[in-house]
């Protein structure tokens, strides 16, 4: 009897058992396959990434400038900030989780231009490629933001084959806002109304608006940086003709938006969260859908924030303050929505969930540390300080990477078809929160202390908060490398995930885990609203029930 | 107030300007806040976390989808409060960045990876300041090179030192001492390094500190060794309007036709514009014949020219008198 069960097992179909040579892989058109690629490349970048955060933190812990030269210090940091910001923060979410699941959470079969989705994951491993090439070879030491005319005139480093990268990657953004895009307008299931779509995907929909509006900007500003550096036209530097604010404005106008293509989507993950864990309705529905789309618009308009101490006219300043000040609303309108779902709610604390919960806390201090900033007497003495690289960590990996974390302990039994340990899983939620918090919280006081950033030295005062800085990182490293042991774990020994391992009703659930190439056995059509738990939605509770109990 | 000193974690920046107090005040407004916001939420969260925590395996929440009320409530307060917070931030800032007219002017030129002051009675100084205290003091910055960032945390203030173009900076330290000075925007390799100390002194140690560092010239006799001989600016710039240039006596601060209709206010960056790009703005009544200087004069020969000029509307206002 036990034979036979194994036997039906293996010969069910799914994506992953769909072919298993190498080139069923690289050239497949299943955007489950893409995502799973994705995954694999964002972990590698993601440990790279890491990598480099491990070298700042160690060089910080002594006062002087004693584990690098400060050279090679300059350059960890901007390593750093590169790789996590445009290999990893920016594609993360979108690539992996947006990939996997849009399709399958509106009942698609696939994304509208599946072909153009496999393009999209070639152009980020070419443009990644570039830009490791470009570090392996010595590296660029401009700092992430690429100021000129440092970038562009005076340093000795690969700025234009990094930026080659950047602007490469780019267009992989911009491929797959634009497939995002035209899926959710045009693929949606029989009585799939916007209305009904889960906040997940309206998020990435508010996401790909941005990245395909913002992208190209940053694209240009590359192109320009590139022309000025190779052939000398005097576009940023002023002893040539140039203007060196007006790269501040050409890339702020650009990396402003970014950080709303981070944030968004690990918004949309926490709204499945909260709700599916509390097996309630999200709180005001469309208050959230709506806040992403006012986070989108209003984001444009903030640039001018990133400089109040550049010489930028007070008029101008007093716009971008006030415009800063208006876009923190939707925010908070997100956080107390989430707040009120789990009231009356049936709330279980799984490994995603408690993802999910700390995401709320270090977003609410990423969120309100910003209005510190936004105030434009406050930013002059907080602007390139600690306090800064606090605010946006909080925000960056507080808000995206706890996000991505609780989503993809959350579908992972969906997208491999495997149970990983709940044990591990919390201990490694746990440490994280504990281990951030300890990171960056003293950073806001070596802010407020005047460190400023991007120091390979400090003064000795500073030392104290400086080591809990460390010693907070090294439990947050522990903390996110223990996922990577437990989830691997499990694709070989783990438990086989039922169908809807917490009876929940989205439309990914509804498929078999792992999902069959064709997400569906046939075309499901839509009758209830998103997060509905009542007895009207169309889920087969008795079957899931047995099949539950079975595991 | 907190002296970091005294403290084995340091929580609070010494306070010795004349608005830090007013930054130290919105920090506490704004932690407040924050505060507040943080308790609630938290707070709430636990509560519902706890009272609400599932009771049977796979029993659903109560089917509660909104309320208009509760959107409004929680849209309008952190609406109204965060507008709070532009205002006392566009306050503060207002105070921070007009300088007052009647500052003692300091000139300072950033390069890599140095701070370079020059004082207006000639004293120079790198990555040292020294200035009275209760006295207010207007920096006129610029850089040689990359984008800079003049930081005194102690003065809850900071500045870019833009090349190409002045920005300004002004403060009034109120208590004497030795305060950080860092670069606060990166500038490359040795951006840690660009860093120094002001020390605010009371007048009597001020003046004994300028008298002890006597130097040879200041910046307006050195402009017009530059204007008169080594630049030759004097050949054409001559006392009277007969000149192929306009007179400069008594120019600074006066409106100026120029030949496109347009009128500006001869500031330090007009002069300095007008010496590296004389071909941008010409003044009305002239030929635009003046070739540029620029990559032949440095920040520092820029500064003292300036200040020469500056320095010959004060001898006509002093004469007419």
């Amino acid at each position: 009897m036990e034979k036979v069960e194994v036997r039906a097992e293996q010969t069910k179909p799914n994506y992953l058992n769909n072919g298993y040579s190498v080139w069923s892989w690289l050239f497949t058109k299943d955007h489950k396959r893409i995502a799973i690629m994705y995954l694999i490349s964002i972990s590698v970048i993601f440990l790279i990434g890491g990598i480099y955060a491990a070298g700042i933190r160690l060089e910080l812990l002594t006062p002087q400038s004693d584990l690098f030269e400060t050279g090679t210090y300059n350059k960890v940091f901007t390593h750093h900030g590169i790789i996590m910001v445009f290999l990893f923060l920016i594609p993360a979410i979108p690539a992996v989780l947006g990939n996997f699941l849009i399709p399958i959470m509106i009942g698609a079969r696939d994304l509208a231009f599946p072909r153009i989705n496999l393009l999209s994951l070639y152009i980020y491993w070419l443009g990644s490629a570039i830009i490791l090439w470009a570090l392996l070879q010595g590296g660029v030491d401009t700092g992430w933001t690429f100021y000129t005319p440092y970038s562009t005139t005076f340093s000795n480093t690969y700025v234009v084959a990094t930026g080659l990268g950047i602007f490469i990657n780019g267009f992989s953004s911009i491929l797959t806002g634009l497939n995002f895009i035209v899926t959710i307008h045009t693929m949606r299931a029989p009585g799939m109304t916007w209305f009904r779509l889960p906040l997940f995907v309206w998020a990435h929909y508010a996401t790909s608006l941005v990245m395909i509006l913002g992208t190209p900007v940053v694209a240009i500003t590359i192109l320009l940086v590139a022309l000025e550096r190779i052939a000398r036209i005097g576009i940023f530097d002023p002893t040539i003709g140039g203007d060196p604010i007006l790269f501040q404005h050409l890339f702020w106008f650009y990396s402003h938006p970014a950080v709303y293509i981070m944030i968004l989507p690990s918004m949309g993950v926490i709204s499945e969260l909260i709700s599916n864990f509390s097996r309630k309705r999200i709180f005001g529905y469309e208050f959230i859908a709506f806040s992403s789309i006012a986070i989108a618009v209003f984001g444009f308009l903030v640039w001018g924030h990133h400089m109040f101490v550049s010489g930028q006219s007070i008029y101008a300043g007093l716009v971008f303050s006030i415009l800063t000040m208006i876009v923190a609303v939707p925010s908070a309108i997100k956080v107390f929505n989430w707040t009120a779902t789990l009231y009356k709610g049936q709330v279980s604390y799984d490994t995603p969930m408690l993802y999910a919960l700390g995401f709320i806390g270090l977003f609410l201090i990423g969120g309100l540390t910003g209005l510190f900033l936004g105030a434009m007497g406050m930013n002059v003495h907080l602007t390139d300080t600690y306090f800064v690289v606090a605010h946006f960590h909080y925000v960056m990996v507080g808000g995206t990477v706890l996000g991505y974390l609780g989503g993809l302990h959350y579908w992972w039994p969906k997208m491999t078809g495997k149970l990983y340990s709940e044990f591990w899983g919390k201990i490694s939620a746990m440490l994280v929160f504990i281990g951030f918090n300890l990171t960056f919280f003293p950073q806001f006081i070596l802010g407020y202390m005047g460190m400023p950033r991007r120091y390979a030295a400090y003064p000795p005062e500073l030392q104290v908060l400086n080591i809990f800085s460390t010693a907070g990182a090294s439990v947050l490293g522990v903390g996110l490398l223990l996922p990577v042991i437990y989830l691997v774990h499990s694709l070989v020994w783990g438990k086989k995930a039922p169908d809807n391992p917490w009876l929940l009703p989205g439309l990914e659930w509804r498929t078999s885990s792992p999902p069959p190439t064709e997400n569906f056995e046939q075309t499901p059509v839509v009758t209830w609203e998103a997060y509905d738990f009542s007895d009207e939605n169309g889920l087969d509770v008795e079957k899931v029930k047995k099949e539950l109990a079975t595991v | 107030m907190i002296q970091q000193s005294n403290n084995w974690v340091p929580l609070f920046p010494e306070k010795a300007s004349s608005f830090a107090w007013q930054v130290d005040a919105l920090y506490f407004y704004l932690i407040a806040i924050s505060a507040f916001f943080t308790v609630i939420v938290v707070a709430a969260i636990f509560y519902f976390a706890i009272k609400y925590r599932e009771k049977e395996k796979f029993q659903n929440g109560a089917e509660i989808h909104g309320s208009l009320l509760l959107e409004t409530t929680w849209t309008a307060i952190p609406f109204l409060l965060s507008m709070t917070i532009f205002l006392g931030g566009a306050i503060v800032y207002y105070n921070q960045y007009r300088p007052p007219k009647d500052a003692m002017e300091i000139y300072v030129v950033g390069k890599q990876w140095m701070w370079k002051f020059q004082h207006p009675t000639g004293q120079r100084e790198i990555n040292e300041l020294h200035v009275p205290v209760n006295r207010r003091i207007k920096l006129i910055m610029t850089s040689e090179d990359v984008i800079h960032d003049l930081y005194v945390p102690a003065f809850r203030t900071k500045a870019d030192a833009v090349p190409g173009r002045y920005t300004t900076l002004w403060f009034e330290a109120t208590k004497p001492g030795k305060y950080h000075l860092y670069c606060a925007e990166y500038c490359g390799l040795n951006h840690s390094g660009m860093i120094g100390w002001v020390y605010v002194m009371e007048q009597k140690d001020y003046e004994n500190w300028l008298a002890g560092n006597v130097s040879s010239q200041t910046p307006a006799q050195a402009g017009r060794e530059l204007f008169e001989a080594k630049l030759g600016c004097a050949s054409c710039h001559q006392q009277t309007d007969q000149g192929r240039g306009p007179k400069l006596a008594g120019l600074f601060g006066k409106q100026v036709k120029l030949t496109n209709g347009q009128t500006v206010v001869a500031d330090e960056e007009y002069i300095r514009n007008s010496i590296l790009n004389p071909q941008g703005q010409i003044v009305e009544g002239y030929q635009p014949i003046m070739p540029t200087f620029k990559g032949q004069v440095t920040e520092e020969q820029l500064v003292a020219l300036v200040e020469y000029i500056k320095s010959l509307g004060n001898e006509t206002a002093s004469m007419s008198k």
